[in-house]
């Protein structure tokens, strides 16, 4: 029997990770991976508390996660092609046309 | 109003009329339509105060005529009406009868000059206000016409405005006037606070109970004493006259209308609108006494020396004015109002005669150019000796009669006032006498013979040959000003010289019987005065010889000016220059008008200047409210350029601030979970 | 006490743990990406445990085998190389890690303070296809719909946005040109 707070625990050491690859990386696409990190952290997490109050709308709203992130993987990607295509790096640093 | 209303409202109503059309459709019109619009209308307000005139002896005195609420305030009131006695049917007509003269003359003085619609546009204006200030019924009112007309003084005296010396003559003018304006209302704001009302009808019913103040301190005294500010600023008396020497700069039409017939003698006429008031604070009558005076010998000893003619008249009619508050402070009301109607004809006269002369020679106006003019300009010179022989008090001519009653009730009250009164008569009859043998005998020592002279721009000379008569609608208001000056003083003949004296009694209702018992051994109140005595403190009976014999001296006091004048301009012409070179020093003070400008200058030009630049301007303005604004721009602008690192474009940093984010909410639901338990 | 239950656990947590710090550590972006697989999959196991088996078998189908293929797909495709060792962003340095951290350790400090929670027993509560399909038809059936839009969108998005510029004008030209004709 694994008290539910270990879940808890794991879930947000990797959430903690993906805001840590978020801020660190320089890579776009790495990034793009941190964030995916944290979905998946989150995901734990939800299907844990389902567990120990018994509802199945957890599982239903990770299956909406998953969802979600796909189509957000999907475009994302395409944006990162099409950066990739302009400023011809995939250095985070450099795309930086949004300065005042 | 009653049915027999007589629209009184029209008679100020209707030069604004005029000075509107001209005002705003002046500009494209021929002169001859606005000279047509001018003259109508100011023609009208006289065809209007004639018209009143012949239904006065039907009316019901004081003739009240109100024509709306102008506002309340709790129980103060304020309404928009008129007052008709015989005081405002004597001004009424001066005012209109002379204005509308003036408004004649200036049609051909001002032909050639540019701004033509403006100026009588302005003149119009100013009948109006004056108009206003005569017929209101109310302090109020009263007070608005004083302001307006201080306000067209300004306009017409700045007319030629591209001159300096024009513009800022304006502007002293209107400043100086201020001044005086400040403390009437003072006194207006002490009448409401202690009568409540500013009616004339309320103001004089609660006064006349009340006793003389003794000496010095009271209610009474205050608010004459702050009335005399107002009319020494407006009347140009000691110490608020500095403006009208330089008020000179204007077109001389208006120096007759305005600066001698009718605007300065607003502050006599609300002296005498007021003598209830001051006949209850002899402290102030004193005063008020006093000043005039002393005004009336100081300016006449400055005007011996000046040598620009309408200085001379200037100033001559500083010294007139003085005359009339003279009058008003020992209680001769009716002597003042008639040596206002009598000064209007003849300061009018000579101001428009010498206008008519500074035409004549092309712009000249300093005496000194001029000489001999008496052949080649015979209409002016004769008007203008008609006004000068008034002046100087040479019966049987209008200035005699109304000066000599003023040195006679001056008299009867201190022989101080009498001593220095034709003393400064002498100086009267000798400074006008010298500027008359300056300008009209003698050699002509001017340029305009040669060429088309066109030395002060004043007026500027305009190219006929020569020195050369005005045209006849300058001399028909000349000749008529000069048979009113010659026959105008003859409604006033005292009865010690036969006559019947009809203007003191016809202004006898007005200043008679309201006044409080001043002397003993006169008349007491409520025992009816025979009607052969109906002055407002009635003469003596004894006293008929005494007075030809003060008229004797008095009428010799002129006739020794003119001599003297004869002696140092006619006959031995390098005199007077060796005169003032012996006495040099206090010639020097006297021509520089004893440098009261300079030391005004000095005392409070100066110094208001200084602390308007330091402190108001670059302490308050540059360094407070600019700088406020200027500050919270630029803080906005720091702030905004501190915040704006944020807008990096680098994608990480983004990413930090939404991690900081977020884990400050995480922080707060945490905190929120744990605690709400 | 020690169970099976907590060996597996631990022991699939360990490795989602160290995948998760790899994915940090990693330079390359491929070697990340394989991290990241690794995570998933040692995360369907944990759903497994928790009795969430059609969770577990939708994480290893679609985000294990899709979606981490189209990133390796585009990190091929970009030939993403090695980072480079450049000057990131100080607030991400200054302000991120340490709330991170901060964040993490609170979360610590929560979760060890409240402890008192149960246990969760293994396959606890058996999340079938069937019931969570009737779940989604009858409960969820909005989100369901709106959800299935939103990945049309989607595909319309990544299509036009990662498709090449002269591709979009080639197919527009032939209109124009019947047009013009």
């Amino acid at each position: 029997m694994v008290p539910l707070s270990y879940y808890l625990a794991l879930s947000g050491f990797l959430f903690a990770c993906g805001v840590a690859g978020f801020l660190i990386k320089r890579n776009i696409i790495t990034i793009f991976m941190s964030i995916e990190l944290m979905l998946n952290g989150v995901n734990l997490s939800f299907v844990a508390f389902a567990a120990q109050w018994n509802a199945l709308s957890g599982h239903v709203f990770v299956f909406f996660v998953m969802v979600v992130a796909a189509a957000e993987a999907a475009v994302g990607l395409a944006i990162i092609i099409a950066v990739y295509r302009t400023r011809e790096t995939l250095n985070v640093d450099q795309v930086d046309l949004l300065k005042l | 109003m009653t049915p027999n209303s007589l629209h009184l409202w029209l008679i100020p109503v209707l030069p604004l009329i005029g000075a509107a059309i001209n005002g705003f459709l002046g500009r494209r019109s021929s002169r001859q339509a606005v000279s047509t619009i001018a003259l109508f209308f100011s023609g009208a307000a006289f065809a209007m105060a004639l018209w009143v005139v012949s239904q006065f002896s039907s009316l019901q005195l004081p003739y009240l005529e109100t024509l709306a609420t102008w506002f309340r305030a709790g129980s103060f009131q304020v309404d928009f009406a008129f007052y008709l006695d015989q005081l405002s049917l004597v001004m009424l007509l001066v005012v209109t009868g002379v204005g509308f003269l003036i408004h004649v003359y200036s049609v051909g003085y001002m032909w050639e000059e540019g701004g033509f619609y403006r100026f009588f546009a302005y003149l119009n204006l100013f009948m109006f206000f004056m108009l206003t200030l005569i017929l209101a019924s109310n302090y109020l009112m009263m007070f608005i016409g004083w302001e307006g007309v201080g306000l067209a003084s300004y306009l017409l005296i700045g007319f030629f405005f591209t001159r300096d010396s024009a513009a800022a003559a304006g502007k002293k003018a209107f400043i100086v006037n201020r001044i005086g304006d400040f403390g009437f209302l003072i006194a207006l704001f002490l009448l409401i606070k202690h009568f409540g009302s500013l009616n004339f009808v309320d103001v004089f019913r609660s006064v006349q109970p009340l006793n003389p103040e003794t000496a010095g301190a009271g209610l009474l005294t205050a608010i004459a004493l702050l009335m005399m500010v107002g009319a020494a600023g407006k009347s140009a008396q000691i110490p608020l006259y500095v403006w009208l020497p330089d008020a000179m700069e204007g077109p001389t039409p208006v120096s007759a209308l305005i600066h001698a017939a009718t605007m300065v003698t607003a502050g006599v006429y609300m002296v005498s609108r007021s003598h209830m008031i001051f006949e209850r604070a002899p402290m102030a009558l004193t005063v008020v006494a006093i000043i005039g005076t002393l005004t009336a010998l100081f300016a006449a000893t400055i005007g011996i020396t000046q040598t620009d003619i309408k200085k001379v008249l200037a100033y001559s009619t500083i010294s007139q004015l003085g005359y009339m508050f003279m009058a008003c402070g020992v209680a001769a009301f009716s002597a003042a109002i008639f040596h206002l109607m009598t000064h209007a004809f003849f300061k009018g006269l000579l101001f428009l005669a010498a206008g008519s002369v500074i035409h004549a020679v092309g712009g000249e106006q300093d005496m000194g150019h001029m000489g001999g003019l008496r052949t080649k300009i015979p209409w002016t010179f004769w008007t203008m000796t008609a006004g000068t022989v008034a002046i100087a008090g040479i019966p049987p001519l209008a200035g005699f009669f109304s000066k000599d009653e003023i040195l006679w009730r001056a008299y009867q009250a201190s022989w101080i006032y009498w001593a220095l009164g034709l003393f400064t008569a002498f100086l009267t009859s000798f400074y006008m006498f010298r500027l008359w043998f300056l300008t009209f005998f003698g050699e002509y020592r001017g340029a305009a013979e040669e060429k088309h002279g066109h030395g002060h721009d004043t007026h500027g000379g305009h190219g006929h040959g020569g020195v050369h008569e005005s045209p006849k609608i300058m001399l028909v208001p000349l000749v008529i000003l000069a048979v009113l000056s010659v026959i105008g003083g003859w409604v006033g003949v005292p009865g010690s010289l036969g006559g019947n004296n009809r203007f003191d009694k016809f202004l006898g209702p007005v200043f008679r019987s309201t006044a409080p018992v001043l002397n003993a051994e006169h008349v007491a109140p409520g025992e009816t005065t025979p009607p052969e005595q109906q002055t407002e403190g009635p003469e003596p009976r004894t006293s008929g010889t005494t007075e030809l014999l003060f008229t004797g001296i008095s009428v010799t006091a002129a006739l020794l000016g003119f001599a003297l004048a004869w002696f140092l301009y006619l006959k031995n012409p390098q005199l007077p220059d060796r005169i003032a070179a012996s006495l040099n020093g206090l010639y020097t003070a006297v021509v520089h008008k004893y440098y009261v400008d300079e030391i005004y200058s000095a005392l409070f030009v100066k110094p208001l200047l200084a602390v308007s630049a330091q402190v108001f301007w670059k302490g308050i303005d540059q360094n407070v409210i600019d700088a406020t604004v200027d500050n919270s721009a630029d803080a906005a602008r720091e702030v905004s350029d501190t915040v704006r690192h944020m807008q990096s474009g680098n994608i990480r940093s983004y990413a930090g601030w939404v991690a900081v984010g977020a884990a400050a909410v995480i922080v707060y639901m945490i905190w929120i979970g744990t605690t709400i338990r | 006490m020690i169970s099976l239950h907590l060996i597996l656990f631990a022991a699939f947590g360990l490795v989602c743990v160290a995948g998760a710090i790899n994915l940090l550590v990693q330079r390359h972006p491929i070697n990340s990406a394989l991290s990241l697989v690794v995570v998933m999959g040692s995360l369907a196991v944990e759903y497994l445990l928790l009795g969430a088996e059609f969770v577990a078998a939708v994480q290893v189908i679609v985000y294990a085998g899709a979606i981490m293929v189209l990133f390796v797909f585009v990190i091929m495709l970009l030939n993403a190389g090695e980072e480079e060792r450049t000057k990131g962003s100080t607030v991400a340095m200054v302000l991120g890690i340490p709330g991170m951290l901060v964040g993490g350790v609170l979360m610590a400090w929560v979760l060890l303070a409240h402890s008192n929670t149960r246990s969760v027993a293994a396959g606890a509560l058996p999340g079938d296809p069937q019931t969570i399909g009737w779940k989604l038809f009858h409960e969820f059936l909005l989100p369901f719909e709106v959800t299935s839009i939103l990945i049309l969108i989607a595909i319309m998005g990544a299509v036009v946005l990662a498709s090449h510029p002269d591709a979009v004008q080639k197919t527009s030209r032939p209109q124009s040109r019947k047009r013009e004709g």
